[in-house]
């Protein structure tokens, strides 16, 4: 049986590491959540308020499949954490103990202090219960201000579109995702926003939040002194680890916990993974804290072989992330920032109809590939994971773009006008190389 | 506030119908009114102006409507409140309308005389298309070429985002017209057998049956002939040669016509397909048994064909009417489209149709398409197994990063048009390595291992 390996979360990082586990154990694994009885997918949670699909739909993994391998799974809130004892305890008085325990709590969302912020009607949105009062709070209103220009904020902002709901999004940055993405994408986001029939307030911070007599919200006051009447308040500005049931449990937390590159805390026997986790010291390039589903995955994997007998640092490959604004997709492979570092060049495409672009940035003396943004061109992980690898300069990405393509057949090809481009703008005569490496991995 | 000032209360179901949407609804009811008075012999003495008005009325209202509702909206993936409407969540509406198709078909198959009135209000159509008075099969191919040209153009306002489906509805637009429905009317106007060159054995299982195959032989002109050579080459030529290049999607989704109402008519029941691997059981069992049973009846009539009779008796003709009764009619049409409300709408497609059987076999072996896993994009979200009509549980492959190379997939491409994240590609590629059974997601630079 060996031991006895509890998780904490039943998310994308618990879950990914729970099957690790199994596949290379037989150590006994049990997974609690007080969320949901069964892992779903969190980003598919708007999808079932716009009616894509039931929440069945968002379980990757049907019911039977944990039984089969052997994952117990308890549905239940860890109150505390004794870890002298090594034991969790329930709010009911009951406890379970563990031999090696993974913390995978997840996150929760920011609230910054606002006058109001308690009010109803007032909510983030993170997990299936935010769902589920996302549902009544929207029940026949008449507008919602959603406060913060963001991931989550704009998912809520189509959420409640879908229901024809007239939508306020406050937007603190000059553009909407400003701190992430360069400006001509952002503004590109920004009239997309604004075409699905959103009024997007940029540069605009939320001030105070008023109640009705009910307790109830009738209006917000922005830091421009507007009042915007809405009953219902979508609070978006970000998540942070959510770990207060580990007071004084003598795990070692800042703003989450704190683990080296093993996700070790500092008590033996106890891990943390996912949202919940901060490096003492980040990987090269890496956020201290990673909230990302990818991420979330890694660290998970990562930690089962560790768990296992095979001591393993986190080693990131290059970052991707991918995103869907409405109906615009976005993919990013490496780094690309909002603004450009010292050493960095940068070169953008845009399509006249304002809803295709492609970025790449590449070191100036090097040339060599750093990270590309694409919105509106779905492009392979894979071969852009090859190329940041080998180095790639960037004069051989613009020739063979055509390899890293992966929209569906039949789909407008950009290629010629983005070489075209790159030629006029430095002045290169560089041409189009017709697709070798796919051909290659099918070989 | 300039886009919404008008919207004083939101409506908390889906986007409201403007005064032109309604015109649209108008226009199709009257038209569906005078249809069903029609079906009473209301309109006997005017066959001509009930037919014209009935069947243009609902065509104009539902073309208005469609495209009043589609052209507003952003070009993009348009699922709202597939699961909150009854009519496409198995709900009161979807009930009702299973039980009024599966209905009709009985009547179409084994009461055909029950709709004489709407029989004789097709007679001038089918005198000028085949120069002769209608049956049942005319009025029925009539509606069911309306309703995938005209959910037709539906699918491609909602999927305009995608060329590769606007493309391919258009493909099975114009083979269900053409191929379906005009060529075989005209074929009788020049006195010619009826015969459908989009369709072949052994869908169109009797295609080479001896009595079809004599028949046409002996037909006077050389295109009898033509006919029986046409039929061989595409059952036993093109149909291995286009699968292995593209996959069974060449036909399953770009001709045939089960699979043109389908992703047309059918299209707002894609998600009611079952996922589960039960269900996946019961589909190999279930296709692969009427395979070997139209495989075995066609083989006994031969035998029989060439022994006269004298071996088998009337053994051969029970097998082929016992198939005819129940895969023909009861298979693929009462239940194959009666229960698009309830099952989806590939239910013939995934569990019966044999040449679907036939192509997935050789589709799982020796075939260049698969569905490509873009990396480790996948998010799990489950769209692409929730659309997939012929239940295949896309995610499952995807979120492991692992090509989809499975007998049913039809290629109708709809996991990658809802895919948020651009995970998934429809490809043709060579064989080897297609089928990457053990694949490692892309991320970790130390994980090796597969999941």
């Amino acid at each position: 049986m060996g031991k006895h390996i509890v998780i904490i979360g039943n998310g994308i990082s618990g879950i990914t590491c729970a099957k690790h586990l199994r596949k290379l154990s037989r150590n006994q694994i049990t997974v609690i959540s007080s969320e949901s009885d069964h892992f779903f997918s969190r980003t598919a949670l708007m999808y079932i308020y716009m009616g894509h699909m039931k929440f069945e739909h968002t379980k990757p993994y049907e019911d039977d499949f944990w039984k089969k391998n052997r994952i117990d799974l308890v549905k239940n809130f860890v109150e505390k954490v004794d870890t002298n004892k090594k034991l969790l305890l329930f709010p009911d008085g009951s406890s379970l103990h563990y031999d090696t325990l993974v913390l995978a709590t997840g996150s929760k969302s920011n609230k910054f202090g606002w006058p109001g912020q308690d009010l109803k009607g007032v909510q983030g949105l993170y997990n299936l219960q935010d769902l589920e009062q996302m549902e009544e709070n929207t029940k026949n209103i008449s507008r919602a201000v959603i406060v913060g220009g963001g991931l989550i904020g704009i998912e809520m902002a189509e959420m409640l579109r879908s229901r024809d709901i007239p939508v306020t999004l406050l937007v603190r940055e000059k553009n909407f995702w400003g701190n992430i993405l360069p400006v001509e994408e952002a503004k590109m986001i920004n009239r997309h926003i604004r075409e699905h029939h959103i009024e997007l307030q940029l540069d605009t911070e939320l001030k105070e939040i008023k109640g009705d007599s009910t307790g109830r919200v009738h209006s917000i006051i922005t830091g421009k002194g507007e009042e915007i009447k809405c009953e219902f308040v979508g609070l978006t500005v970000g998540v942070s680890p959510n770990i207060d049931f580990l007071k004084n449990s003598g795990i070692e937390t800042k703003r989450g916990i704190l683990v080296n590159e093993y996700f070790e805390t500092n008590v033996p026997c106890v891990y943390a993974i996912g949202d919940c986790a901060e490096f003492n010291v980040p990987p090269e390039g890496r956020k201290l804290i990673e909230q990302v589903w990818y991420t979330g995955r890694m660290h998970g994997e990562t930690l089962a072989k560790t768990i296992c007998g095979e001591h393993s640092a986190y080693s990131p490959g290059h970052w991707f992330n991918s995103a869907k604004f409405f109906d615009i997709e976005y993919q990013t492979y490496g780094w690309v920032g909002n603004t450009l570092k010292e050493n960095e060049a940068a070169f953008y495409w845009e399509h006249p109809n304002g809803k295709i672009s492609f970025r790449v940035i590449y070191d100036k003396i090097t040339e060599h590939l750093i990270g590309i943004n694409v919105f509106g061109i779905r492009m392979r992980h894979e071969v852009f994971d090859q190329w940041l690898s080998d180095g790639r300069r960037i004069d051989y990405v613009i020739e063979h773009l055509r390899e890293a393509n992966f929209n569906p057949e039949f789909y407008r090809k950009h290629e010629p006008k983005i070489i075209e481009k790159y030629n006029q703008q430095l002045g290169k005569i560089l041409k189009l190389k017709n697709r070798e490496f796919t051909n290659k991995i099918f070989k | 506030m300039e886009n919404n000032e008008s919207i004083s209360i939101s409506n908390p179901n889906p986007l409201e119908t403007d005064a032109i949407q309604k015109i649209g609804l108008i226009l199709f009811s009257v038209g569906l009114l005078l249809f069903l008075i029609a079906a009473f012999g209301g309109g006997s003495q005017n066959s001509i102006l009930f037919f014209s008005l009935s069947i243009g009325l609902s065509v104009a209202g539902s073309l208005i409507y469609i495209l009043r509702k589609y052209l507003n909206e952003t070009a993009g993936v348009k699922n709202n409140h597939n699961w909150h409407s009854s009519l496409t969540s198995r709900g009161i509406f979807a009930w009702m309308l299973g039980v009024i198709i599966t209905g009709f078909y009985i009547v179409l198959y084994w009461f055909p005389s029950l709709l004489e009135n709407l029989i004789r209000m097709m007679d001038p159509l089918s005198k000028l298309l085949r120069g002769k008075t209608s049956d049942q099969w005319l009025l029925y191919g009539t509606l069911y070429t309306i309703a995938i040209l005209v959910m037709g153009i539906k699918a491609i306002l909602k999927y305009r985002h995608s060329n590769y489906q606007i493309i391919r509805t258009l493909s099975i637009m114009f083979f269900q017209f053409g191929f379906a429905y005009l060529i075989p009317a005209l074929l009788q106007l020049f006195n010619q057998p009826e015969f459908y060159f989009s369709y072949f054995w052994p869908l169109k299982y009797d295609y080479l049956f001896p009595s079809t195959v004599n028949y046409l032989i002996q037909q006077p002109g050389g295109l009898g002939v033509f006919m029986v050579f046409w039929g061989g080459i595409m059952t036993f030529i093109a149909t291995p040669v286009l699968t292995y290049f593209y996959g069974k999607r060449w036909y399953c989704s770009w001709v045939c016509g089960c699979g043109g109402l389908a992703n047309t008519a059918g299209d707002p029941f894609r998600q009611l397909s079952d996922k589960s691997l039960k269900a996946w059981k019961i589909e190999r069992w279930m296709i692969h048994s009427v395979l070997v049973f139209i495989v075995v009846t066609t083989s006994l009539l031969w035998l029989n064909s060439y022994y006269h009779g004298e071996i088998l008796g009337s053994l051969s003709g029970t097998f082929s009417k016992t198939y005819g009764f129940l895969i023909g009619a009861v298979f693929s049409g009462v239940i194959g489209v009666g229960f698009y409300p309830l099952m989806g709408t590939r239910v013939w497609c995934r569990f019966g149709c044999p040449m679907a059987a036939i192509l997935g076999i050789q589709q799982r072996f020796f075939s260049r398409f698969r569905i490509t896993t873009n990396g480790g994009q996948c998010i799990s979200c489950g769209n692409c197994s929730t659309y997939c009509e012929m239940g295949i549980d896309v995610k499952w492959y995807a979120q492991r990063g692992q090509n989809i190379v499975r007998a049913s997939c039809v290629g109708c491409g709809m996991c990658s048009t809802v895919c948020p994240r651009g995970v998934l590609n429809l490809e043709n590629g060579p064989l080897k390595g297609r089928i990457n059974d053990n694949p490692i997601l892309i991320g970790n630079k130390e994980a090796k291992l597969n999941l």
